[in-house]
């Protein structure tokens, strides 16, 4: 493709050129740390995550809301909403480069050529007043400095690749002109513009019906392996994480407390909280009898336990759990686990400590339960409670 | 789960006109349901399932008659519910209820949780006499599992969980014996669904109600459900029970659907039968002709395009449930 460059742009694509992934290791984000500081108290949304991503590979960060996995997102695209969002600690290397340090105007030219993001809510994310062509041409025009009818003819062969039916008839037209699953294909055509090496896919089908969350899968994983980008996928489906990620970053409360591949994670899970995940949700191809729930909520983030995070919802908390915070450490070949029990859950071995959690709702001590600062209520177990069906007339 | 049928729909249809214009002329119309017919029996859970915009929140509001029907009969023990009127309909009201899907809206941020759950027995005071109405509140919070102390809190005071459980007690609270459960776990965590699934089972056992349980999820569905209707642009395209739809599927649509369900399991990538569906749900306000699917349908052909296939008794291989295609034939997806 022959790009005309304006002058003031050739400085811009020489930098752009200068990226080189060192042996296949596009991005290194470590021990990032980073904090909401809002008027009710400061929320430790991610405390020390550290991962690596290579060419061509998938890395699903999993985890349920608040738990951080859009806030690393944010925090490696650079697109934190600061203030309230402080990065507090570490680093986030891209091609050995720390993105943290940089100056706003070398950071510009990574995001978006080099690291892009697709978002979950394409309807919101798009630009409701002007056509989805000029949306997309925007990248062409701002970063390789093409002028309107070339953008627009760009925009309109990335349309045709992300299988937008009639690409050139509706290169004008709005948002609001497409359906769900063609937004999010005109996402995806724009995070793919400038040919980035990472891609950043945040929830990206969550909004869809599961005949087109199949469809923009499909057309990630096959833009992913023509490219060989580095994908990161975020996600709390499970299902969608089996289908496609080669490693899995299992997040909980701002920490990853298993890294493992794909197989590995799903065949024997090294930490409580991914097991308990793993046999919470109902499969399809299974009729199961009672669905073993993990007890209790997620964290407050201003408040998280002390100890494992984990530990008022978890089956085998001991004493330790509750004053020591368990380090990210190798279990085995490629994977890590945030257990002290580690080794026992993956030989299944572990000793359970409270039988009330696996049952169905532990109400949680004040820790999890963000009311509970005027009364904390306990720790009632289901069985202590003997519920009545009531006599309404 | 035979036995006596509570609730029972026929030809149900809900257009939507579609106005236009200085004078509001309409110009056309919505078909958000379009003739659907079902029968629930006592006890047991339905499954509703279909991707947005093929009517099942529609469906079930005209069930609870939150809209009134274009056409077509409901009979709830056998008392034809769109004949009722003022006190009779009142009356009626109390055995049917719903919980609705996000737990965020559909709870009056201004009311205590007491407020909210009590609101019930102020429309039906005859229900809980007025002294014991404090107390019968508290019973339905440590019945959904919360603590009956937190009874003067607001809903910003609970998560989302703990609030889609406060629904669920307002739901229950006049004992109906049918619950419309129009995607009650979709707006929750992982972590939280499968308690708050666990909550609707203990319940149906314990006070023996009926669900209607509408869901886009098909692995929730499968889990909770003892039959299954799936639908397509405003009808019920086939139903069955749980086996026979997961297991022994016949219509295409419910095929490519369950073959678009992603499975937990790593080990059975690219191993599992894909359909894919090309293109979008057309219009409900311009269905197309013959068999509405026949626009997507990998086994289209000449005849669908202009006869509309009923929804019939047709063989799955083992037994025989209803299906609405032309060439039914089962066919297993779920691995």
């Amino acid at each position: 493709m022959s790009t005309p460059l304006r002058t003031d742009r050739l400085e811009t694509a020489a930098a752009a050129t200068r990226w080189q992934a060192q042996d296949g290791l596009l991005l290194a984000v470590e021990d990032l740390q980073v904090e909401f500081r809002t008027r009710e108290g400061v929320a430790k949304a991610i405390n020390g995550v550290s991962f690596d991503l290579h060419e061509g590979e998938t890395l699903a960060i999993l985890g349920e809301s608040g738990s951080g996995k859009s806030v690393t997102a944010q925090a490696v695209m650079g697109i934190l909403d600061s203030p309230p969002g402080f990065i507090t600690g570490g680093e986030v290397r891209y091609c050995g480069e720390n993105l943290l340090t940089m100056k706003d105007e070398q950071r510009r030219l990574v995001r978006g050529p080099e690291i892009s993001m697709v978002f979950q809510d394409a309807l919101s994310s798009l630009n409701p007043v002007f056509p989805v062509g000029w949306q997309i041409g925007e990248m062409f025009r701002k970063h390789r400095g093409m002028n309107r009818s070339d953008a627009q003819e760009q925009a309109i062969r990335l349309m045709e690749r992300v299988q937008i039916p009639g690409a050139r008839q509706r290169v004008k037209a709005y948002p609001h002109q497409f359906s769900g699953g063609m937004r999010q294909r005109i996402m995806i055509a724009m995070a793919i513009a400038l040919d980035p090496a990472v891609l950043i896919a945040d929830e990206p089908t969550t909004a869809l019906d599961v005949t087109v969350q199949a469809q923009i899968m499909d057309l990630l994983k096959e833009l992913q392996e023509e490219r060989r980008m580095g994908l990161i996928l975020i996600t709390h489906d499970l299902g969608v994480v089996a289908d496609v990620a080669d490693k899995i970053a299992v997040m909980y409360a701002g920490r990853i407390v298993e890294h493992a591949d794909v197989y590995d994670l799903y065949g024997r899970p090294a930490h409580p909280y991914s097991k308990g995940l793993l046999e919470s949700i109902p499969r399809l191809d299974q009729k199961g009898s009672q669905l073993a729930a993990i007890g209790g909520l997620p964290p407050n983030l201003m408040r998280i336990p002390a100890g494992c995070s984990f530990n008022p919802r978890c089956r085998y908390a001991q004493d330790v759990c509750r004053v020591d915070p368990p380090a990210l450490r190798e279990v085995g070949h490629h994977r890590r686990s945030a257990c002290h029990f580690a080794e026992d859950v993956l030989a299944g071995t572990a000793r359970t400590t409270r039988t009330a959690v696996d049952g169905e709702l532990v109400v949680d001590p004040a820790a999890s339960d963000p009311a509970a600062t005027t009364a904390p209520d306990g720790s009632r177990t289901p069985d202590a409670r003997t519920p009545e069906q009531g006599g309404a007339a | 789960m035979s036995g006596d049928v509570i609730l029972e729909a026929e030809g149900l249809v809900k257009h939507y006109p579609i106005r236009a214009g200085v004078l509001r002329h309409t110009v056309g119309h919505v078909k958000a349901v379009d003739g659907v017919s079902f029968q629930l029996f006592r006890g047991e859970t339905l499954g509703i399932v279909g991707e947005s915009g093929c009517g099942k929140s529609t469906l079930g509001r005209l069930l609870m008659r939150l809209e009134e029907p274009t056409a077509g009969t409901l009979h709830f023990n056998g008392v034809d519910m769109y004949a009722q009127q003022g006190a009779a309909m009142r009356r009626l009201r109390r055995d049917i209820q719903i919980v609705f899907q996000d737990p965020y809206t559909s709870l009056n941020p201004r009311k205590t949780v007491g407020d909210i759950i009590g609101e019930p027995f102020e429309i039906h005071p005859d229900a809980v006499p007025k002294g014991g109405r404090r107390r019968r509140v508290q019973e339905l919070l440590d019945l959904v599992g919360l603590n009956p102390e937190h009874i003067n809190r607001y809903p910003h005071q609970f998560s989302g969980g703990q609030r889609q459980r406060i629904g669920i007690a307002r739901g229950v609270a006049l004992n109906p014996k049918v619950l419309i459960c129009d995607e009650p776990v979709s707006a929750l965590d992982v972590s939280v669904q499968a308690q708050v699934v666990n909550l609707l089972e203990k319940l149906q056992d314990e006070l023996g109600l009926a669900y209607v349980f509408i869901a886009h999820d098909l692995s929730v569905v499968r889990h909770i459900s003892d039959r299954v209707g799936v639908m397509y642009l405003g009808s019920m395209v086939e139903i069955g029970d749980e086996e026979q739809i997961y297991s022994r599927p016949t219509h295409p649509y419910t095929q490519a659907l369950l073959s678009a369900v992603p499975v937990p399991d790593p080990t059975l990538r690219g191993t599992r039968k894909q359909i894919k569906l090309t293109g979008d749900v057309p219009s409900p306000a311009n269905p197309p002709s013959g068999c509405r699917f026949h626009t997507r349908c990998f086994k289209a052909q000449e005849k669908c395009t202009t006869d509309i296939p009923l929804l019939l008794d047709r063989p799955d291989g083992v037994t025989a449930h209803d299906s609405a295609c032309h060439f039914a034939e089962p066919l297993s997806v779920v691995a």
